[in-house]
């Protein structure tokens, strides 16, 4: 899983093309195979039929694949403008596409990459909201009892009875259909949190309620300080230990949720890349059958997916004394 | 004038319809720099009574039906949350029985004590304030004791912090409940002498829970023994521990083991603490009272000051 952040983090170094980058004479290239020729690694080269359809290997044909090599200019970290990625050809006529090309001749690779960061930031980004939320609604509503529990927990009751999916179908509509692709994925995150705080506000309600009749709580009250101060500092702490494991064990939730409405077509527009937006060409079954290279980015959402649930379910067994 | 004083103090708890009365019309003075204990059987409204001169508890289900507290001329119990915020920790500082619980096990003991002082003091929140204020509980090596978390330290360390951290802002009234109960006799004995000390250096004045007698001897200067939710004898702790005047005292003093005398089973007092709510009408002492006559089961008894300084709820006093 860090291997999988680097290299999301770093995508435009590692990506051996920008994400947008098409070419008109490659549509559905198939995975080009490496191998080894004068002492390096290099890249096959194929033959494509008048149709683009159909690749054929031109035996012996192979173009060296050099590291950190000149290419496409992207920004680092969004702001180091650089040119040098982690390995390619060199050579912009004979490309590598080490997992094949989509339906505008895009490098799936780089796409994947590229994907990554915003399929695994939207993850991060929606549980700071979510829990943020969660923990202050579900902190006080313990705390202070009475009214304000009443009024929040019932509200909470209200957000969790509204199906998600259609709300953000619907909202989704009401979008200005010019908006920027950044714009429309932080407004998912933020939909896609506001719907999901209630339920972590709940869990962290009952943790705030037995945790304000511990001693070292009435100890703060004998010390004068706020309610405020008492719930951030004292009370909360005490349930660090539940939202780690269920922060990790939801991140893959969004993930799911932003691929989920990208493959509907409501979430990031083309050409960003994001893992559900390339999931959504691999939806006819034709060119499935005919590209199967094009399920990429699923193992790719499977394996982090994976990953966050084995780290959840380690991070669970290791700070949970209970279970 | 008297640091704190309680007028009358009636407190009720009230739970699904029904009140129950957990403090009974209490009254109680503490002068500048005086040490008082508050001694009874558990239950009987002493913690309730402490934790009240600072409002802190929770109402509802708590209400105050009558009486005042005046802390330096001014009633708790009109005074609005902010000021409450002043008082707590300020005015007035609480160490708890338990000092495991009542440190907050994922902070260092150097922030919690800080902690205290950016609330009351401030210009005074650093390092060298905290390491003083250690030093003055007689931590040794404060230094490099301020980075350790409350885990790391023994019971009788931890409430050290604890009396460190309600020293913070330098309060006129520190309140300990029941102090020492969590700790063995040795270190009960260390943290007593450490208050004794305290006192003595900072001119402050203590309230004192306890059930523990022989506490009350060593640094006691006056007694109040509560019994059911009410002050039964009040009085400066010599003369009480000599001469209890109320049958209560006396029982209570007969039950503790003494190093003199034989081997004879200790005498406990019979029956058991009426529970909250469930009062007999007359004397509350009455149904357990080795020398109730006939009438104590119908005669509300009043708190009356017998001789000069010492009061008793128990019209058959001088005869028993």
């Amino acid at each position: 899983m860090v291997v999988v952040y680097f290299v999301a983090i770093f995508a435009g170094f590692f990506a051996p093309y920008r994400y947008d980058r098409d070419d008109r004479s490659r549509f559905f290239h198939c995975p080009m195979s490496l191998r080894f020729a004068n002492g390096g690694l290099a890249v096959q080269v194929y033959e494509g039929s008048s149709d683009f359809s159909h690749y054929k290997e031109v035996p012996g044909k192979t173009v060296p694949l050099h590291f950190f090599v000149q290419g496409q200019s992207y920004k680092l970290l969004g702001c180091i403008p650089l040119t040098t990625h982690f390995f390619g050809t060199g050579d912009d006529s004979a490309p590598a596409y080490l997992l094949g090309a989509d339906e505008m001749g895009r490098d799936v690779l780089s796409r994947l990459l590229y994907g990554s960061q915003l399929s695994l930031s939207i993850g991060l980004v929606g549980i700071i909201l979510r829990f943020g939320f969660g923990m202050i609604a579900g902190g006080f509503a313990g705390y202070l009892g009475g009214w304000t529990d009443t009024i929040i927990m019932r509200s909470c009751e209200l957000i969790m009875s509204i199906p998600a999916l259609y709300l953000i179908m619907a909202l989704r509509s009401t979008f200005p259909p010019g908006m920027s692709s950044t714009k429309v994925y932080l407004l998912i995150v933020v939909i896609l949190s506001l719907v999901g705080w209630a339920g972590s506000a709940r869990v962290i309600r009952g943790i705030s309620l037995s945790l304000r009749e511990r001693q070292y709580v009435l100890a703060a009250r004998t010390l004068g300080l706020s309610p405020w101060r008492i719930v951030v500092r004292h009370v909360l702490p005490g349930s660090f230990s539940y939202l780690i494991v269920a922060a990790t064990l939801s991140i893959p939730n969004f993930i799911l949720g932003e691929v989920v409405l990208s493959f509907l077509g409501v979430g990031v527009q083309e050409p960003s890349a994001s893992w559900g937006i390339m999931l959504k060409a691999a939806q006819n079954p034709v060119s499935l059958a005919e590209y199967p290279w094009l399920l990429a980015p699923g193992v790719a959402i499977f394996i982090t997916v994976l990953a966050f649930n084995f780290l959840g379910d380690g991070l669970r067994d290791a700070l949970d004394v209970k279970t | 004038m008297p640091l704190l004083e309680i007028k009358n103090l009636k407190m009720e708890f009230t739970a699904n319809g029904r009140s129950l009365r957990a403090v009974d019309d209490v009254s109680l003075t503490i002068e500048p720099g005086e040490t008082l204990c508050l001694v009874g059987e558990s239950g009987c409204g002493k913690s309730v009574t402490a934790l009240s001169i600072a409002r802190l508890v929770p109402s509802p289900p708590a209400q105050y039906v009558g009486g005042e507290i005046l802390l330096n001329g001014k009633d708790v119990l009109k005074m609005s949350k902010t000021e409450l915020r002043g008082i707590r920790g300020g005015t007035v500082s609480y160490v708890f029985q338990d000092p495991g619980a009542s440190l907050n096990p994922v902070f260092r003991i150097g922030n919690q004590i800080k902690e205290s002082l950016k609330l009351h003091r401030p210009e005074k929140a650093t390092d060298e304030e905290v390491i003083r204020l250690l030093k003055l509980v007689g931590i040794p090596a404060p230094e490099s004791r301020i980075k350790d978390y409350p885990h790391q330290m023994s019971g009788g360390m931890q409430q050290r912090v604890m009396i460190a951290m309600a020293l913070a802002s330098e309060p006129k009234l520190l309140v300990a409940d029941e102090p020492t109960t969590a700790l063995d006799v040795t270190i009960q004995a260390q943290i007593l002498e450490l208050l004794i000390e305290l006192k003595k250096r900072l001119g402050m004045s203590i309230l004192l829970i306890t059930h523990n007698l022989g506490i009350v001897g060593d640094l006691a200067d006056r007694v109040a023994v509560m019994y059911s939710g009410q002050v039964v004898e009040m009085a400066p702790s010599h003369d009480l521990l000599r001469r209890p005047l109320h049958p209560y005292t006396k029982a209570l003093m007969n039950s503790v083991p003494r190093l003199k005398g034989g081997l004879e089973r200790l005498s406990a007092i019979p029956g058991n603490v009426p529970t909250m709510g469930n009062y007999p009408a007359g004397c509350r002492f009455a149904p357990r009272c080795p020398s109730a006559r006939p009438d104590c089961t119908t005669n509300a008894q009043k708190l009356v000051e017998v001789e000069p300084n010492r009061w008793v709820r128990c019209q058959y006093h001088a005869v028993l």
